[in-house]
């Protein structure tokens, strides 16, 4: 398995090398935090972590869409799973969450209602070939995956689909980071900003970090290359004292982003307030249907949901602000592990507690003394 | 009254369509004269001396027919690579299919013809067989279960317990091109080149057991693939298995549907390449065996046996970085990731 060209062995290790390099020249140790489930998993996969030296710490943030989706949303999902004359569509990755009181991998099991699907396009044939049955889409994602939502119900509006329906889940980025860096439990010296979310918000989406709160930015892409050159320009920029946002993500991202996914968004969705599992509810950080599109919104459709219940000692919402890594959480690898998940960062493959758990755990071997993770 | 284009009910009756079925389309295809006789139990000659090997596997592919074999044909590849895995000749072979009625009856041909060549390319003989229809909607087209015997000649011997620290771990083939190309063709992705690997290996093994390199135990890395595997190794044996990431033979159209679908290449099925552990002076000639023989030519060393430690993971990659990360076994199906 041959790495591409933005993950030469050589380059990756220079870069390693002149990160080194720089950090020594750091006053006080540094912590970078990721918010994209991508780079998570790619910082895992490549056991990046253990190429930086003691002084950079690199961190997750709440860049999973699974892992912020609160057990409230997953409860309706199932709800409606249960409504008759029902199907319910999602990404597989939300099949295993835990909610209040099952999954929707066993509520699959016992209705029958729950389809997997690799897009929401998918979901629109599902709805035209069975008129008489409800579909729902379980619309989880942020900037990257709400446009594909978006072309959806675009479709169905067109071919006068009109079966199809969509729970929004969906999330925006700057508002959480805009907490982030507001809170004072969380002491960051600079983000890794989200590639694919970058695409179509643009770079500019990030000054007002910098500006505001003094934190370096650095746009990145997924490969280990993309991910060391943006270590590498945030130290850089630690050293120097002078934050910025750095796009390093150039042959994708511009400053704008992209105009016309936006657009198609913004037919069909405005700014909601929104729950974010571990960091609560954040003003503006939602998509909700627009109100002329009640009739393909979900969430209008009344089904009966208990409270919510989170699991109880599941610190899910620590690892999402980088309080605390995932070992630090005692359901970590005991109580809770990718086969039987308690909390939802134990879920997805991008989910911080997961990628810990596949990709840092036993990691190293003690009695060869190589270097410890983050 | 022209044949029926597809199966019904009454095929799995045991009336008329069950001995049309029986006398039209097995027995002329796997024609030997154990299953000749339609004895209620095939009546085997003397085993050939040895300790006999018995399993058996069932099979549920979507979709029946993919780019490089289909469901009869995986379904004799399955038991024979099986049986061979544990060093043993195999010899023959139970095939039972369960139908859904409406099943067309070119299909069941196709999975009939499948399963023939294999046999007669892995030298064994279907000897029993049994066919049951259930109605439309009930299952999924068609299901296969087949059942086999073989004999592990004397003198020979593998098993996971024989495996020892510094043996080398060889692979006879590119990662997950099953897997890969049934995940392509149920999601209408890729291209020609895109085919599985499906293949019977008993041919295979004995050219790597004839070869003289001291093998220690085979596996074919199906289902969770060659991480899954070496996991199981690991675990069972009590060692510690580190692959190479530089050394993993994968090939590009393998690579990209991976990437599109989320997958670890390194997680999905092969069905006609096994994984071999030899001891480490043996392994250039080992692979060298298998490279000789038509079914191992991309066959590549692909990590090495450590001491166990209870401190590190049982299974690691060593990346194309130098750093190593572990392989972990699969909680549950491997799902997609969303983006």
């Amino acid at each position: 398995m041959r790495p591409g060209a933005y993950g030469d062995p050589a380059a990756v290790q220079a870069l390693a090398a002149r990160i080194r390099r720089a950090a020594e020249r750091l006053p006080r140790p540094v912590t970078f935090m990721e918010v994209c489930g991508t780079h998570t998993h790619a910082i895992a996969a490549a056991g990046l972590r253990r190429l930086l030296p003691a002084n950079v710490r690199l961190i997750s943030g709440p860049g999973c869409p699974v892992c912020v989706t609160p057990v409230g949303y997953v409860d309706t999902a199932e709800a409606l799973a249960r409504r008759p004359r029902t199907l319910v569509c999602t990404f597989g990755d939300l099949m295993r969450v835990p909610s209040s009181r099952a999954s929707l991998e066993r509520v699959q099991a016992e209705t029958g209602a729950v389809r997997v699907v690799y897009s929401p396009r998918d979901a629109v044939l599902l709805a035209r070939d069975d008129p008489g049955q409800t579909v729902v889409f379980l619309g989880i994602g942020f900037e990257t995956t709400v446009p594909t939502v978006a072309a959806a119900l675009a479709e169905a509006e067109a071919a006068g689909v009109g079966n199809f329906l969509v729970l929004s889940g969906h999330k925006v980025m700057p508002p959480p980071l805009r907490a982030l860096a507001a809170d004072p439990e969380v002491r960051l010296h600079g983000l890794l900003c989200p590639g694919h979310v970058s695409v179509i918000i643009g770079a500019r989406a990030y000054r007002f970090l910098p500006a505001e709160f003094a934190l370096g930015c650095a746009v990145v892409g997924f490969a280990p290359t993309d991910v060391l050159r943006g270590v590498l320009a945030l130290v850089e920029q630690a050293v120097a004292g002078r934050p910025a946002v750095a796009n390093l993500y150039g042959r994708v991202v511009s400053d704008d982003g992209n105009r016309t996914a936006w657009a198609l968004v913004e037919r069909f969705f405005e700014p909601a307030g929104a729950v974010w599992r571990g960091l609560g509810e954040i003003a503006g950080s939602g998509l909700a249907l627009r109100p002329q599109w009640r009739a393909r919104d979900a969430s209008r459709l009344g089904v009966e949901v208990g409270d919510a219940v989170e699991p109880a000692g599941c610190r899910c919402g620590e690892v999402l602000k980088g309080v605390i890594d995932p070992p630090a959480c005692p359901l970590f690898a005991t109580a809770c592990d990718p086969g039987t998940p308690v909390g939802a960062c134990m879920v997805s493959s991008e989910g911080t507690c997961a990628a810990w758990y596949r990709h840092e755990r036993l990691a190293v071997s003690p009695a060869r003394g190589e270097g410890g993770g983050a | 009254m022209r044949k029926p284009a597809r199966i019904l009910l009454g095929h799995g009756g045991g009336g008329r369509l069950t001995h049309e079925l029986v006398g039209d389309l097995f027995l002329p295809a796997f024609a030997n004269p154990v299953l000749a006789t339609l004895s209620d139990s095939a009546l085997l000659p003397e085993l050939p001396p040895g300790r006999p090997a018995f399993t058996t596997d069932a099979f549920v592919v979507d979709p029946p027919v993919f780019p490089g074999g289909d469901l009869g044909y995986l379904a004799v590849c399955g038991t024979v690579n099986d049986l061979a895995m544990a060093g043993a000749r195999p010899l023959w072979l139970s095939l039972a299919m369960i139908l859904e009625e409406g099943l067309e009856m070119a299909l069941l041909e196709t999975f009939v013809a499948g399963a023939r060549r294999a046999a007669a390319e892995a030298g064994v003989a279907i000897v029993a067989g049994d066919t049951k229809v259930v109605p439309r909607g009930k299952g999924d087209r068609a299901y296969a279960v087949t059942s086999g015997v073989g004999v592990v000649p004397p003198g020979r011997e593998l098993g996971d317990h024989l495996i020892r620290p510094g043996d080398a771990v060889l692979m006879s083939g590119s990662l997950g091109e099953h897997g890969a190309a049934i995940m392509a063709a149920r999601h209408s992705l890729g291209g020609p080149a895109l085919a599985s690997d499906v293949a019977p290996l008993a041919g295979l093994v004995e050219a790597l057991l004839g070869c003289g390199a001291a093998v220690r135990a085979l596996h074919d890395p199906t289902r969770g693939g060659v991480a899954t595997t070496c996991n199981e190794v690991a675990r069972r044996s009590g060692l510690r298995m580190v692959l190479e990431e530089s050394a993993l033979p994968v090939s590009g159209g393998v690579a990209s549907v991976c990437e599109l679908l989320g997958l670890d290449p390194l997680y999905v099925a092969c069905e006609g390449r096994l994984v071999a552990w030899v001891a480490r002076d043996a392994a250039g000639q080992a692979v060298e065996a298998l490279r000789g023989h038509p079914l191992g030519e991309g066959a590549a060393r692909i990590g090495s046996v450590e001491e166990g430690d209870p401190h590190a993971a049982p299974l690691a990659l060593r990346t194309a970085y130098g750093t190593l990360r572990p392989l972990d076994v699969l909680a549950g199906a491997e799902l997609p990731r969303i983006c």
